[in-house]
């Protein structure tokens, strides 16, 4: 096995063992480019690795835990970031690490280098991994070029490659990465260069930026940018950038300075050097027979290739894939704190005032024709809300994965969660209103007589001080029989709130873990020990961002909650209209406006069990274990409520395991009660698991059908550690014998 | 197909595509396990393999017909984890005699024609499991199960 070649050794037959990246390299230092000092560590040192930490079967347990097509993207990013910490937690062994050093060591004694992936299917011409695997540059002393290597194998199964495999049709079984090792050329300006413009097949581009390239690459530098023809490589025309940044190699990688005002007046490159850029990029494009993305960099006057790869988008039938969007889906620091600003100053007061602006509005005097314009206005600013929550809170939940990683990278934690301990200092407003309901509670416990009347719907002696705090609590968060937060009365005759009342009065429950809190400093101390000087202020400030966006989690549908209560407080206003009209039995007519607004309202589409039994089938499927991601650790048996409708929370009974499509926070108050939590949609992050990690109770999310398959009563055991809920069965009993199964 | 056909499906492919299983009967309560090479009607409703009379697991299930018979495809590496399908059929077993035999044996020894000198010897019972579940393993923990109308 070869586990180490250098560039200029590099044979066309270990094409496959050193990546897209690294033949090319070689390729091009063999045709007379200048490229670094280069050396390849084999995809059989990656297979060495796995093999010999056991890891190859762990990472494709964890990969094959359930369906890939039925896991949302969440439990993708879930999946990837337990791999990634299982490797970043195996380091490398010493047989393998001992032979990596001597040839490292060797070669470049002292000097920092570029860790860079190469997947051996990575750059060819059906696809395209460029930003789907990572690299980073400016690495110094062997360690961390070591802990670098690991963590280029761990991103062959980061969210995004593992989404873009899976689209392309490539077997996660045979997936290996090679790596590339460069000597870092410090370059005073580099670029890019594609030897045909993807949206014009006659012309070429050069995209060039001032020191570093990954300013260029990771979109944080805006580069000038050269259009040419492609035949004569004349100049078409030429786009200055506003010149402020450049990045620059600093102690161990690289740092985003402000660009030195001299330099700012300049463009990066003269026209002479743009000739030479793409005479180099179109020689390539010659001898690899297609054309080529190039990255290139200059040092002293000279030009040095660091790597060419072809451009996919121009192959026919391929430029419709994802890969774009399975990008985008991370966001830069920067760009989540722009996030941030634009939430918290912007959209959080506006929808706020959208809220109040609608509860201004005297329902009761408008007539029926007026009322359907209104449910309609309603339904429109809540729809408009609706897209804000999925353009912008959503990519703003980045911000905890963000952080998590950081936090994986440098504590290499057992529980890949840990990080999450960090965050739960801030406040939740569903944490607040759950808090206010055990206070309820517990006037209920302390005065039976309270409790009596409660029971009996007799609620016209109910003593002062309780309805003057039932009012506050209503004001503030609804009276819970709404399916959003803030609403109320939307069951005429039913008393959810004071069923749960009654039920958390019967059943005191202890108060969330404060385990945690007391851990949370300390964590924070440790995580940020591990930096200094301005690296340590970005630490915290990363830190602050994931706790807003953490908070946001939870808050975003609670603020969205109360937008659509004041839709629902329309239609409710139309429903009871309506049956008024309709108790007049034809004396009063029955408005044909709110009639057609409503039509349109109460269409719900039903769910089904997949596995119902058909008319003639003669067998019948029933679930026995299913699968799913742990969410918070622990076991718990109980009963399941499944809940289908919101209405069906009041029935809630203490000990209960919650099970539901998607917890929301407008459904969490029945969490302190329930003795686990099983959820159809998938994640860490979703609300049911936060608030189940809050409360200390076991979860499991992402359990397919999970609403369907389980009913109301069954007997279940919810194992959050290994993410299995396993419903109880009596069918192996035989007739008068004790064993189950 | 629908979910509940893919089940269907896997389970004969698995039961077509695999030749050994393995056996569970007791006597007097204590477990014993032994390994048969079986055949499985399409609709998964019989299976049957071939016994010497004389036999530990015979004697067992004349005792008590209840039995449990474990196929699966694993290939002795650790792939397997991930990506072997495991199954338990519960049911009862019976000798099958009479006519019926003959016409069984002849589809047993379809899919087992080595054994033609073995299976036609006096001294074999044909044994007929009829199955009431099937308990399905797959992506190492994911367990379904699929119970025949009786």
């Amino acid at each position: 096995m070869k586990w180490v070649i250098f560039a200029e050794d590099i044979q066309h037959e270990d094409r496959q063992r050193v990546g897209g990246k690294g033949y090319a390299l070689a390729l091009l230092a063999k045709n007379g480019f200048q490229i670094p000092e280069t050396v390849c560590i084999s995809s059989d040192a990656y297979q060495e690795y796995v093999d010999c930490t056991g890891l190859r079967e762990r990472i494709q347990l964890e990969l094959h835990r359930k369906d890939f097509k039925e896991m949302r993207w969440e439990e993708i990013w879930d999946c990837a970031t337990r791999i990634r910490n299982m490797l970043l937690r195996k380091q490398i062994p010493d047989s393998i690490a001992n032979r990596l050093k001597a040839v490292i060591q060797s070669r470049f004694k002292d000097k920092p280098v570029a860790v860079r992936s190469s997947a051996p299917e990575e750059d060819t011409a059906k696809a395209s991994f460029a930003g789907l695997h990572e690299s980073y540059i400016n690495i110094s002393g062997l360690s961390a070029i070591l802990e670098h290597i690991l963590k280029v194998w761990a991103s062959l199964w980061s969210d995004a490659a593992l989404m873009y495999r899976q689209e392309i049709g490539l077997s996660v079984e045979k997936s290996t990465m090679a790596v590339v090792i460069q000597a870092i050329v410090p370059g005073d300006r580099s670029g890019v260069v594609f030897t045909q413009n993807p949206n014009e097949a006659s012309q070429g581009v050069i995209e060039s930026v001032y020191g570093l390239n990954q300013g260029l690459v990771d979109g944080t530098v805006e580069p000038d940018r050269w259009i040419l023809d492609r035949k004569t490589h004349r100049i078409i025309s030429h786009t200055p950038a506003t010149r402020r940044y450049w990045m620059v190699p600093i102690k161990q990688g690289v740092q985003l300075n402000p660009l030195p005002e001299s330099m700012s007046q300049m463009p990066p490159l003269n026209a002479q050097e743009t000739q030479e850029v793409f005479s180099q990029a179109c020689r390539a494009e010659d001898f690899f027979g297609a054309p080529q993305d190039v990255e290139w960099t200059y040092k002293d006057q000279s030009l040095v290739v660091l790597q060419s790869r072809p451009i996919t988008t121009l192959s026919a039938g391929k430029t419709e894939d994802n890969r774009g969007w399975y990008l985008s889906l991370h966001r830069s620091f920067e760009n989540l704190k722009s996030l941030r600003k634009k939430i918290e100053v912007e959209l959080i007061p506006a929808m706020i005032a959208a809220a109040e602006g609608m509860a201004e509005i005297d329902l009761t005097v408008l007539s029926d024709k007026a009322l359907a314009h209104e449910i309609n206005q309603r339904w429109n600013i809540n729809h408009k809300w609706v897209n804000v929550y999925w353009e912008d809170f959503i990519p703003f939940a980045h911000g905890v994965r963000l952080f998590g990683q950081a936090y994986n990278d440098v504590m290499h934690p057992e529980d890949t969660y840990e990080f999450v301990d960090l965050l739960t200092q801030t406040e939740m407003a569903s944490l607040e209103r759950n808090r206010m309901l055990e206070e309820l509670a517990n006037q209920v416990r302390n005065d039976p007589q309270l409790d009596k009347q409660l029971e009996s719907e007799n609620h016209s002696k109910l003593d002062q001080d309780f309805l003057a705090d039932l009012e506050t609590f209503i004001q503030k968060f609804g009276d819970l029989s709404c399916s959003v937060t803030g609403g109320t009365q939307c069951v005429q005759d039913a008393m959810p709130l004071f069923k749960i009342l009654r039920e958390m009065a019967n059943h005191p429950i202890s108060p969330p873990e404060k385990r945690k809190s007391n851990t949370s400093d300390s964590l924070k101390e440790k995580f940020l020990s591990h930096f200094d000087g301005a690296q340590q202020t970005q630490a915290a400030e990363l830190l602050d961002l994931a706790r807003a966006s953490y908070q946001l989690r939870d808050d975003d549908n609670v603020y969205l909650g109360k937008i659509e209560a004041q839709l629902l407080t329309a239609i409710q206003e139309a429903r009871q209209r309506i049956d008024k009209q309709m108790q007049t039995r034809g004396k009063e007519p029955i408005s044909e406006d709110l009639k057609k607004v409503l039509d349109e309202f109460d269409h719900q589409p039903e769910t089904l069990n997949p596995y119902q039994k058909q008319p003639g089938q003669s067998y019948e499927i029933k679930p026995r274990q299913l699968v799913g991601q742990p969410a918070g650790p622990g076991i718990a048996r109980g009963k399941a409520r499944v809940i289908q409708h919101h209405s069906h929370l009041a029935e809630f009974k203490s000990g209960e395991v919650l099970i539901c499509d998607a917890v929301d926070p407008n459904m969490t108050f029945v969490v302190p009660l329930a003795s686990a939590v099983v959820e159809r949609r998938g994640g860490m992050l979703i609300h049911g698991a936060i608030i189940a990690r809050e409360y200390g109770l076991p979860c499991v999310t992402g359990i397919p059908d999970a609403t369907t398959l389980i009913k109301t009563g069954d007997e279940i055991t919810v194992d959050g550690y290994l993410g299995i809920v396993t419903l109880s069965g009596t069918w192996l009993k035989g007739p008068g014998r004790d064993g189950d199964e | 197909m629908d979910k509940t056909q893919a089940i269907h499906q896997r389970l004969r492919k698995l039961f077509e595509s695999q030749n050994l299983g393995v056996l569970a009967t007791h006597h007097s309560g204590q477990p014993y396990a032994s390994l048969v090479a079986f055949y499985a009607t399409e609709d998964l409703r019989h299976l049957f393999f071939v016994t010497p009379k004389a036999t530990r697991k015979f004697e067992n299930l004349k005792a008590d017909s209840r039995v449990a018979l474990l196929v699966n495809s694993s290939t002795n590496q650790t792939v397997d984890f991930h990506r072997a399908v495991s199954v338990t059929v519960v049911g009862d077993a019976t000798e099958v005699v009479g006519s019926k035999r003959q016409p069984i044996l002849e589809r047993y020894l379809k899919k087992h024609p080595h054994l033609e000198d073995f299976a036609r010897s006096p001294s074999c019972a044909l044994v007929r499991v009829s199955a009431k579940s099937y308990v399905m393993v797959q992506n190492f923990q994911n367990v379904m199960e699929l119970h025949l109308n009786q």
